[in-house]
């Protein structure tokens, strides 16, 4: 499998704290925003933005929860994806500007069943979509990012993985093509 | 990926350990989801089920019809009294009948024992038990496990007791093969003509003393007498019964150590149980039916995952 590097420790730090700084520039102290991580891979993004938040710039009680989207899936009977992870959302969105984080926007319908799913917290008032990586030219739906940390042209056969160094021991994003 | 072993539930004796585990960890997440604020997923919206009661149920029709319906599935709802089956139509021919109307899913009570397992060898729609006879009611079993097992954390190595009617109870019978599968220790207590001689096979402790018996356990699971299913008198008096195999709160205050108190429903207040314990706070009757909606969606979820989509099959 052939690999390439597409992002590394640097340029992932400073997408990072671009992206937590256009968050407060639009949501001030977040008194009525809250941040939902997707899981299982959003999740990862989203504590890094809070924990920039927190450290950088004291924003200490940003509402945040997980949000699995496996129950909301359209592809039930014709993928294999069948078990969840965990949803912990402990507050209702109801009037909230909601940022629904994710790793990277390929085909949309990730972030189409995350649409259905946080409606059952609420009706937000705004939901905005914040990603670490879009696939250009891939969508299958109308939506896009509000905040993006790169754009990318990569075609279908290709993956993009992006790594944590909590998880993978390395901060970087990688395309590869089996 | 994980999927279960079967396409139907037919009862706890066809599935596996792995089986159990993943139905559990699939209700944890239900479960979830029905605390939600809007407790409605859209997974099964391209599914129809048919609940069929050839005997009555109150509480697992209603728990099954909240599953299928917090998963979105179409439901459609039949029972015995009011259909064709009182006018000599057999089993097979009635489900047929309603599997010609484009049903997926059967979801079927019968008073013969072994009634689903005959159906899922004429039928192509997948079959839920929920309850056949004096064999299995497997959901049942499974929900009580699921409880236990948020109560206790592990049932492994744990003494568990059910009291009452074992004859004629489908529960006990599930419940022995979930429990034990998941290396729980099981014993039974009652009177002996309602205890089946061959539960010995099944390597069951088998009390007729119910002190001793609750003495043994960590858990009793007091079961109903089913008087609807007796075609014979199986002890002198309603009385005798309570003095002897009754839960009272003397007799949980005798023991020296609090116990974790079960019951299937319909509780009969003063002949298993009283109603002290059965308000008090040693019971877990309401987790228990709380439960029964997550566990049925996990079940409903699962093999509805394995029916074949329209695209596949024209």
């Amino acid at each position: 499998m052939k690999e390439k590097k597409l992002l590394g420790y640097q340029e992932v730090h400073l997408i990072l704290q671009r992206l937590a700084c256009q968050l407060i520039e639009d949501h001030q102290q977040f008194e009525n925003a809250v941040m939902i991580g997707l899981q299982p891979r959003g999740i990862f993004l989203a504590d890094r933005l809070l924990r920039i938040l927190k450290d950088d710039h004291h924003l200490e009680n940003i509402k945040y929860g997980k949000l699995d989207i496996t129950f909301y899936r359209d592809d039930f009977r014709r993928s294999k994806i069948l078990q969840a992870n965990q949803t912990d959302i402990n507050f209702v969105v109801e009037d909230k500007n909601v940022i629904l984080i994710d790793d990277v926007l390929y085909t949309g319908r990730s972030i189409r069943a995350a649409l259905t799913g946080i409606q059952s917290f609420g009706r937000p008032q705004q939901v905005e979509l914040l990603t670490l990586i879009d696939r250009r030219f891939s969508r299958h739906l109308p939506i896009q990012p509000d905040y993006n940390g790169k754009q990318v042209d990569v075609i279908n056969q290709q993956r993009v993985e992006v790594k944590w160094k909590e998880k993978h021991g390395e901060d970087a994003v990688y395309i590869s093509q089996p | 990926m994980s999927e279960l072993s079967v396409k139907h539930l037919l009862g706890i004796k066809y599935i596996t350990t792995e089986d159990l585990h993943l139905i559990f960890e699939t209700a944890d997440h239900f479960k979830e989801v029905i605390n939600r604020p809007i407790k409605k997923v859209p997974s099964l919206r391209d599914v129809t089920i048919a609940n069929i009661f050839f005997e009555n149920s109150t509480r697992t029709k209603l728990s099954f019809e909240l599953a299928e319906k917090r998963l979105s599935a179409d439901v459609v709802n039949f029972s015995a009294g009011s259909s064709s089956v009182k006018k000599g139509e057999t089993l097979v021919d009635t489900v047929n009948n309603i599997l010609s109307m484009k049903v997926d899913m059967i979801v079927m009570r019968h008073p013969d024992p072994g009634a689903c397992v005959h159906l899922s060898h004429h039928v192509d729609a997948s079959i839920i038990n929920a309850g056949d006879g004096t064999h299995e009611h497997p959901t049942q079993a499974l929900l009580d496990t699921y409880s236990l097992r948020k109560e206790l954390g592990n049932v492994k190595g744990m003494n568990i007791l059910i009291v009452g009617d074992i004859k004629h109870s489908r529960v006990a019978l599930s419940n022995i093969f979930a429990l034990q599968q998941l290396g729980a220790n099981v014993g039974v207590c009652g009177p002996l003509t309602l205890i089946p001689k061959p539960i010995v096979e099944l390597d069951v402790k088998v009390f007729s003393d119910l002190d001793k018996a609750l003495a043994w356990c960590d858990v009793a699971n007091m079961l109903r007498i089913q008087r609807e299913r007796m075609d014979k008198s199986y002890f002198p008096s309603t009385r005798e019964y309570v003095k002897h195999f009754g839960l009272d709160q003397q007799r949980l205050e005798r023991l020296d150590k609090k116990i974790t108190i079960m019951h299937p429903g319909p509780i009969n207040r003063g002949v298993e149980i009283s109603s002290e314990v059965a308000d008090g706070d040693q019971n877990i009757i309401l987790d228990q039916v709380e439960n029964g909606v997550a566990v049925r969606m996990a079940v409903l979820y699962l093999l509805a995952s394995k029916i074949e989509h329209y695209e596949n099959n024209g």
